[in-house]
């Protein structure tokens, strides 16, 4: 098999380009870059709770994260895309996924696993962070408790679209927003509403 | 009823409560002041010999004139006995001596209740918060007057954690590297010496509060 490196084989149909090298092509650069950012989207895996077992099922075999190009787990913060925050945030853990979220490298984005990551789920008390969304600017919310693999895949390919829908040259999407001086992300008022009871919660501030 | 119970109304008369059994299992009532005492008997007398300390935890009833009861769930390794002993506190008065020069493993077990339920265990050697972050200053969660959703709002409850710095919980004295001190990096010794935990409530201002 006498093959040059880097070109293809020689066959039929590549005679009518016999006149150009094989090694180039012609794109946009957004779908080049978008292309690329969306095929190895490595995830930052932080799991807290019950929803991480089902990112652990839906990194496994049979479902198979390395379809679309996530089967490396990067446990570094910087060397990874997505934040997968699969389960509930206690406020002690708030300042600890803020810290991973500074330290990951742009691009970057976020998906909320399950109904306590997006918004505090049954645990609408003194200890639990009412949706990381507070915390952390989310790109997808993913419901369920747990969601199943089907519905993390969805969550996935969602984010896939949305990054497909992004263009190089709006630098306001890659920007850093650090913690304002309230030391909030958002304003005051706006993180209560966040934080208000969900679903089928209800307005409980005492016991008796 | 488990024998102990007599044993332990032969040794320390009147100091001991009532006694029941309940779902199988014998619970005796030691007033608070003896508790260490009756434990330390339990634990080493022959014939007792409740070597392992279980649980340490504790119960506040809804009715607010009943007192809170500290549980000791022991249990005999040898003799394969459990005992359940409680001790009754008066809610102005939330102390009770520490388990930790008899079991070592009662450490954890009362800073929980500490953190908890702001009973304060005389001796502990270490009885800082263990759940909750140390500059929690909400106060005792699992009170019956303490809200479900705590006492600040969502949004200061957020401003606090974020500015918790997650690398400040170990002082010099946990990390054991006092006498090393001067050897260490320059911003390591820097931030040390900060003392970046934060303001600490103190226990009398919290109980006040509430």
């Amino acid at each position: 098999m006498g093959l040059s490196p880097g070109h293809a084989t020689p066959g039929p149909e590549s005679r009518v380009l016999s006149g150009m090298s094989p090694n180039w092509m012609t794109t946009k650069l957004d779908f080049l870059v978008n292309w690329a950012r969306t095929s190895s989207l490595w995830p930052m895996p932080f799991g807290t709770a019950c929803c991480a077992i089902e990112f652990m099922a839906t990194a496994a075999s049979r479902f198979d994260l390395a379809r679309f190009g996530m089967e490396r787990m990067a446990f570094s913060p910087r060397q990874s895309d997505v934040l997968i925050c699969a389960g509930r945030l206690p406020f002690k853990l708030a300042p600890v996924i803020r810290r991973i979220y500074d330290q990951m490298t742009q691009p970057k984005w976020v998906i909320s696993m399950g109904a306590c990551a997006s918004t505090g789920g049954i645990f609408d008390n003194y200890a639990m962070v009412q949706g990381i969304d507070t915390v952390v600017p989310v790109d997808v919310y993913v419901p369920g408790c747990p969601p199943r693999p089907e519905g993390l895949l969805y969550g996935i390919l969602l984010l896939h679209k949305k990054i497909r829908g992004e263009t190089v040259v709006d630098g306001s999407l890659r920007q850093e927003r650090p913690l304002d001086e309230t030391g909030l992300r958002l304003p005051p008022d706006e993180v209560d509403e966040l934080s208000e009871p969900f679903g089928n919660s209800i307005h409980q501030t005492r016991s008796a | 009823m488990n024998p102990s119970v007599d044993a332990l109304r032969r040794v320390f008369g009147p100091r001991i409560g009532r006694a029941l059994v309940s779902c199988g299992d014998t619970i005796v009532y030691v007033d608070a002041g003896r508790v260490a005492e009756a434990l330390r008997w339990l634990k080493e007398t022959p014939g007792q010999q409740y070597n392992y300390l279980v649980d340490v935890t504790a119960v506040e009833y809804r009715d607010p004139e009943r007192p809170l009861e500290v549980v000791y769930e022991l249990f005999s390794l040898d003799r394969r006995a459990a005992l359940r002993v409680k001790a009754e506190l008066s809610k102005d008065r939330l102390e009770i001596d520490s388990l930790v020069p008899l079991w070592a493993g009662a450490n954890w077990l009362e800073r929980e209740v500490y953190d908890m339920f702001g009973i304060t265990f005389r001796g502990h050697p270490d009885l800082r918060r263990i759940l909750m972050w140390e500059t929690y200053a909400e106060g005792h969660p699992l009170r019956k007057d303490f809200p479900l959703r705590g006492r600040f709002s969502r949004a200061e409850q957020v401003r606090q954690a974020l500015g918790a710095n997650p690398e400040a919980h170990y002082s010099m004295d946990e990390l054991s590297i006092a006498e090393t001190y001067h050897e260490l990096p320059e911003d390591m010794r820097e931030r040390l010496a900060r003392g970046e935990r934060g303001v600490i409530p103190e226990p009398g201002r919290e109980r006040g509060r509430e």
